[in-house]
């Protein structure tokens, strides 16, 4: 069961910045929170939500920091989190 | 399929039974070997090292026994028929890897060419104590074939016996040689090529997505198939399910267990290898195997000589045991005098399965030498008195 | 939801066997990722590659990893890796597996693969402990620290991987944390790019097991003080890259060497010995 983290798209002062996002895929997730701490900007945060195991999940709280650089990816053990990056336009829903 | 005549050593030879070991390996099919010294069996191997750089085969001596008895299963899922050769303490080593083969059910033969023993023992002297080692050996249950050679020709035809058994059952194999046997010189006929049947490994010709390597799809075997063929197949000493995963429940256990005790014992008669001579109306039945089944055939001739009813009855195979043959065998004779060169090991299964319909004797040695002929006729006499 | 992007550990993945067993903060699963994407810039032919584990919590990487995979006995990873290198020159054979597994029960065939420089990747997950077993101490458990077999602090002392593994010949050593997730990535690539016998070591927390029954907190901890500790010195002399309790750890990519490796050793030395009489070995195409 993967959850869907819009992309709130912002202003036009993020047009130079390069935009990404994440997906999750919540049943493999055991909380760990390697991915919000070794996020490099910060855009992830421990949710309130829980998986079905009772693990708090992570979320995109402040998208307009994610730059798609997958360290989330790399960085969680149970293969639960990646990110992507987004070309201009796009948001997640369109990717 | 026929022997690849490249390896097969066509014409008549005066060679010893370790050496023989090594030729019906190579013509059974034999391309990889690990190994590792230990009296008496290292001339198999140093023969394999000197022949193998002729055929493309590759022979490794490894650090120990340990690595030894797992390197040749890598080398089995990579692809080779493959074998490794040791003796007594060798074997000890081993044992947890012969268990990995019957799990795994790896197409793999292990040649013990027996010394005396427990542990160092009589490193240069020939005894037949590893028989219950060889079905009993490692932990948990499961089935093994073992066969007894007692020349050194049978130690040649016999060999690829033990690889095609191998790759029909998908088990351990042991060829259960001696010293003696092993460092015996005697004539040995290797036919031609095209007079060998080899058992080419059946592998599977499933696409990757519709083939589980642990499923039975016809016969008993499932099909194999090696490292490479792109089915990103799994293998573990784990309990495992049909695809090969892990599945760590009694049920699996159960299903698995029995499936791989079965496919040998539904086979034990067309496994079974025996010769028998003059059993009918006999006094006395000997049983015997190995070096010890050669003296008992001088010693009944001794004792027939003398008028005494003697019937020979000589196991190649050895597991699994042939209770059939044996009750069979008790229907027409008087007694059994189980000839061994230990204390009392096939003994209890020739009891076992003549549910003492007749008596059945010992005649034993405690290994180190062969019994004697006149301790044969001796042990006659005094069992038909 | 066709057309969404896929994680790149993903292709690699047995994922119906997902989630797997390691527990909430433990670094293997991380150190699988790292795999995943040097397997992509080694750009290696998934078809080509099996993966050898032998027992314990990194043992079970074989199991999860989709290419051929075997998960083998206690310590003999290593060996049947051999016999499966030889019988496929062609495939690149990664054994995975801890350090208890590797150095302690099966180091006398870590040591010979090492010498005989035995075409394989060896991958040892250090996470000092027996995880799987309930946190008994390893040949890495650093001093004083407590094990369930060490319950007054380990007074044994310690392997230094690298330098061991140096010692014996290895054409490639780097040690990495899992902290090091690009270091570590890049290094695997250039391990897998490397014939002979390549060894990376993995420092990874073991919340569970060796970080509770020694007071240090979660796996997030762990890999903080992997961050805060480690130092980068590529050619460091392995013999200056022991590992203390919680103290300085040097990373980097330490040996790397041209070795021939076991095969090309046999050809050459028997095309010399037998001419045109040696088959040389090709093992199965």
């Amino acid at each position: 069961m993967e959850s869907e983290l819009d992309a709130k798209e912002t202003s036009s002062s993020s047009k130079k910045k390069v935009k990404g996002t994440v997906y999750i895929t919540e049943d493999r997730c055991k909380g760990c929170s390697f991915c919000v701490v070794f996020c490099p900007t910060g855009a992830l945060a421990m949710g309130g939500r829980l998986n079905h195991k009772g693990y708090h999940l992570p979320e995109l709280a402040n998208p307009e920091k994610c730059n798609g650089c997958d360290m989330c990816g790399l960085f969680c053990p149970d293969f639960a989190i990646f990110g992507v990056r987004l070309k201009k336009k796009e948001t997640k829903e369109n990717a | 399929m026929k022997a690849d005549p490249k390896a097969v050593n066509t014409g008549t030879h005066f060679i010893d039974g370790n050496e023989a070991c090594a030729e019906g390996a190579i013509a059974a099919g034999c391309r990889f070997v690990a190994g590792y010294p230990i009296t008496p069996s290292t001339e198999v191997v140093e023969h394999i090292s000197r022949r193998f750089p002729r055929l493309g085969g590759l022979f490794i001596q490894m650090e120990d026994e340990i690595a030894s008895s797992i390197c040749f299963q890598g080398a089995i899922w990579g692809g080779l028929k493959a074998m490794t050769v040791t003796s007594g303490p060798g074997l000890s080593l081993m044992m947890e890897h012969v268990g990995l083969a019957a799990i795994t059910e790896t197409p793999s033969v292990f040649v013990d060419v027996q010394r005396a023993g427990p542990s160092t023992g009589l490193p240069t002297l020939p005894a037949q104590q590893d028989i219950m080692q060889a079905r009993w050996g490692s932990h948990g249950d499961y089935e093994v074939i073992a066969l007894a050679p007692n020349s050194p020709q049978e130690c040649f035809d016999h060999a690829i016996t033990a690889f095609n058994l191998a790759e029909q059952y998908r088990c351990p194999v042991f060829f259960m040689m001696d010293e003696c046997i092993g460092h015996m010189l005697g004539k040995v006929k290797i036919p031609a090529a095209d007079q060998i049947e080899v058992v080419a490994r059946k592998f599977t010709s499933r696409p990757a997505g519709e083939f589980e390597p642990f499923r039975i799809y016809d016969g008993d075997q499932p099909e194999m198939v090696r490292a490479g063929m792109g089915h990103a197949i799994h293998t573990t000493g784990l309990t495992h399910d049909e695809r090969g995963y892990p599945a760590m429940n009694p049920q699996t256990q159960d299903t698995l267990i029995r499936r791989l005790r079965n496919k040998i014992l539904d086979h034990t008669d067309e496994i079974s290898i025996y010769e028998a001579d003059q059993i009918d109306g006999s006094d006395v039945t000997i049983v015997a195997y190995g070096v010890t089944a050669r003296v008992a055939e001088y010693a009944v001739h001794l004792a027939r000589k003398e008028g005494l009813k003697v019937g020979l009855l000589r196991l190649t195979t050895l597991w699994p045991f042939n209770d059939r043959l044996i009750r069979e065998v008790a229907d027409n004779t008087k007694s059994f005098i189980v000839a061994e060169m230990n204390l009392g090991q096939m003994v209890h299964e020739v009891e076992r399965a003549s549910r003492s319909k007749i008596p059945v004797h010992l005649l034993d040695h405690a290994g180190g030498g062969i019994i004697e002929p006149e301790t044969f006729v001796k042990k006659i006499k005094e069992v038909v008195r | 939801m066709s057309g969404t992007p896929q994680n790149p550990v993903e292709k690699l993945l047995r994922t119906e066997r997902m989630p797997h067993i390691w527990c909430p903060g433990c670094g293997i699963g991380t150190s699988v990722n790292c795999f995943a994407r040097a397997l992509e810039q080694a750009n290696i032919d998934y078809k080509n590659l099996h993966v050898v584990s032998g027992i314990g919590c990194s043992g079970r990487v074989a199991g999860y990893v989709n290419v051929d995979s075997f998960h083998t006995t206690h310590g003999r990873a290593i060996p049947f890796a051999t016999g499966l290198a030889m019988a496929r020159p062609e495939a690149k054979v990664v054994v995975y597996s801890g350090d208890g597994d590797l150095f302690a029960i099966g180091g006398n065939h870590l040591i010979h693969a090492a010498r005989r420089n035995i075409d394989m990747t060896v991958i040892c997950v250090n996470n000092f402990t027996y995880g799987m077993t309930g946190g008994q101490v390893t040949p890495t458990t650093p001093y004083s620290a407590k094990a369930s077999t060490m319950p007054y602090g380990n007074f044994e002392d310690t392997f230094n991987l690298p330098n061991l593994v140096d010692a014996c010949g290895a054409v490639f050593v780097a040690r990495w944390t899992i902290y090091h997730v690009r270091q570590l990535t890049r290094s695997m690539t250039k391990a897998l790019n490397t014939p002979g016998f390549s060894f990376i070591e993995v420092l990874s927390p073991c919340p569970t097991l060796y970080q509770r029954r020694n007071k240090l907190g979660d796996g997030v901890m762990m890999v903080q003080y992997f961050k805060e500790r480690s130092t980068i010195e590529n050619g460091a002399n392995t013999a200056d890259v022991a590992l203390g309790f919680q103290g300085d750890i040097v990373v980097g990519e330490f040996v790397e060497r041209e070795r021939p490796t076991f095969i090309q050793n046999y050809n050459t030395r028997m095309e010399q010995v037998l001419g045109d009489a040696f088959v040389p070995y090709e093992g199965v195409k």
